[in-house]
């Protein structure tokens, strides 16, 4: 076990050094002095030396990167342009905003998709299986950006059941928490839905062919423990290995769902930033979520060791 | 069903296309490519408005003879927008996934083929981009690039590269220890030869799958940047962007949402159902 994690954790680093090597790189695709930018109305040639020499930008494209990167690993990601706050502490903010979001999308996904998954497997071939596959292709066609609208449009235009938007701290009051990220959550976690959906149906038809399902059979269980007590504990490995990987994808897709629902998260962060042209806080963003994305990988890849026993063996 | 109809002697490419054919799903799918596609090629030549006329006398009006799909807050006539929004769509759709496949296949192909370094370089490279969600690397390219179509469309071939290349040297691996390639090698072929000539067609069926696949997403793409404001610039429209104006006059004016949403649903599903469709024609396990 700790050597499967030694070997994940030590494949990580050129990764990341990859990823941080092409977020260095991002500021150089912009156009002009990124100095004049930062001094704003400021052109006091002092000031802009005193600026160069701060981020190292008359030293060579390589020392000037490993500059960058020193500061990033004592988390220094830079100093958001419009709020003059820290970028890490900006990060750190906003994140507990989407990570509701993006809980409650999981969890609506599995709700959804795991039922659903099941029952087109069971009853594969029949009309059942055919509709769920329709819900499924229209989950994953569907974009998200558009569903929200159109709920949004019904669900609280005509309707006024639920809030457009708005957001309430978890903390500060639960009930009205959970419902402004309702339909938020909803919107966020239907293409997930769709995916797992996919997932556990081929997986779960892929089980019940196997023998011993055959065995459980053949001994008289009934249908009903042969499906869930037998078959899907064993489908369940590979769902839970894609959960953990299409979190990154909901990161991403919260991007648009906080957008359109004014939540003031992650995803409203990085767009807000590209607007105002502060760039250190996109960089930090999307340095953030590449760690999110491979400490979640490396999670799914312990669990799927400690989910299967002969796995574990081979180590 | 069609296999008895076919002779015996088809080749697997003929036996893919009649399989295709016979698929529904995929059929539906092509239909509703074509036409929009069609729609989208011959948009100035169709009789409607120009896309880009504003009119103050009718702002926001509903459905009606003289506007079909209605206008927006401009006066823009909405069926003429629809029809030049779809160019956008599509180009973009089909021009980043080329420009990916243009890049992503021989590199894929000469890590999987030659293997060593280069394989070790170009694997921990592509394996880094996709560490970084899709929407996430394109919103922060067009960002850095600057908002305009052409650079959204750079974003996502970028975005869509790593897939590419990782499943074009998934494939070269396979291959490679194929009696044929054996073959090759012994009556003298060079490893360049040999790629172009026995490698890159036997890749191509999954990278076709895959592709049509990616155009949907890259759609999808398209219209998540175009709707932030990172896309097709205005006057021009695009689907996204529509979206992105349409969402402020919701009570006022909701079909100024509806068709573009539904318009980039139907491309979505019909390049959907032709990829999985496509992947069941080129499956040689269920023939």
């Amino acid at each position: 076990m700790t050597t499967l994690l030694a070997r994940r954790l030590l494949l990580a680093v050129p990764t990341l050094l990859i990823i941080s090597m092409f977020v260095f790189l991002l500021q150089k695709l912009l156009p002009g002095d990124p100095v004049l930018v930062m001094a704003g109305e400021d052109r006091d040639p002092a000031v802009l030396e005193l600026l160069r020499a701060k981020y190292h930008l008359n030293d060579p494209l390589p020392l000037q990167y490993l500059a960058w990167l020193v500061n990033a690993l004592h988390g220094d990601l830079g100093i958001s342009l419009r709020t003059n706050q820290p970028v890490l502490a900006l990060i750190v903010e906003k994140l507990p905003v989407t990570l509701q979001l993006a809980i409650m999308a999981m969890t609506f996904a599995l709700l959804i998709g795991i039922p659903l998954g099941v029952l087109a497997a069971v009853k594969r071939n029949t009309l059942i299986d055919y509709i769920v596959s329709l819900i499924a292709l229209a989950g994953l066609s569907v974009p998200n950006f558009w569903l929200g609208i159109m709920l949004i449009l019904v669900v609280s235009v005509k309707l006024g059941w639920l809030p457009a938007s708005g957001y309430q701290p978890f903390s500060v009051d639960p009930l009205i928490s959970l419902k402004t990220m309702l339909m938020p959550a909803f919107v966020l976690g239907n293409a997930l839905a769709a995916s797992i959906m996919r997932h556990t149906r081929s997986a779960m038809i892929g089980v019940l062919s196997s023998d011993y399902i055959r065995t459980a059979r053949a001994k008289g269980l009934t249908e009903r423990e042969v499906v869930l007590s037998h078959a899907f504990r064993n489908a369940l490995v590979p769902i839970i290995t894609l959960g953990a990987l299409l979190f990154g994808e909901l990161l991403a897709g919260a991007v648009l769902t906080e957008q359109i629902f004014t939540i003031p998260g992650f995803g409203k962060l990085i767009v807000d930033a590209v607007f105002n042209r502060d760039y250190a806080v996109v960089q930090g963003v999307v340095l953030c979520t590449a760690v999110g994305f491979i400490s979640l990988n490396l999670l799914a890849d312990v669990m799927a060791v400690l989910l299967n026993p002969r796995l574990r063996a081979s180590l | 069903m069609t296999d008895t109809v076919m002779p015996a002697a088809a080749s697997p490419m003929h036996r893919a296309i009649a399989k295709l054919i016979a698929n529904r799903g995929a059929l539906v799918g092509l239909t509703i490519i074509v036409i929009i596609g069609a729609v989208a090629l011959l948009a100035p030549y169709l009789p409607i408005q120009n896309p880009n006329a504003t009119s103050w006398s009718a702002i926001r009006k509903a459905p009606s003879l003289a506007h079909l799909l209605g206008t927006d807050e401009l006066g823009h006539d909405l069926l003429a927008r629809m029809i030049w929004g779809a160019r956008a769509s599509l180009a973009a759709g089909l021009v980043s996934v080329t420009l990916a496949i243009t890049v992503g296949m021989p590199l894929g192909i000469v890590a999987g083929y030659l293997g060593g370094w280069i394989d070790l370089v170009i694997s921990r490279v592509s394996e880094a981009f996709m560490a970084m969600p899709f929407l996430i690397m394109a919103i922060a390219l067009s960002a850095f690039l600057g908002p305009s179509l052409t650079n959204s469309m750079i974003a996502i071939a970028l975005s869509a590269l790593p897939i590419f290349v990782r499943l074009t040297r998934a494939q070269a691996q396979a291959i490679k220890t194929e009696d044929y390639i054996e073959g090759a090698r012994s009556i003298g072929l060079g490893p360049v030869a040999i790629m172009t000539r026995y490698i890159f067609p036997n890749v191509l069926p999954p990278i076709l799958v895959q592709a049509t696949l990616t155009v949907a997403t890259a759609i999808i793409a398209e219209a998540s940047l175009s709707f932030l404001g990172l896309g097709q610039q205005p006057p021009w429209p695009s689907w996204g962007s529509m979206l992105n104006v349409a969402k402020n006059f919701l009570d006022q004016a909701p079909w100024m949402a509806i068709w573009p949403g539904t318009a980039i649903f139907l491309v979505v599903v019909a390049f959907n159902l032709v990829g999985d469709g496509l992947r069941d024609a080129l499956d040689p396990r269920s023939n």
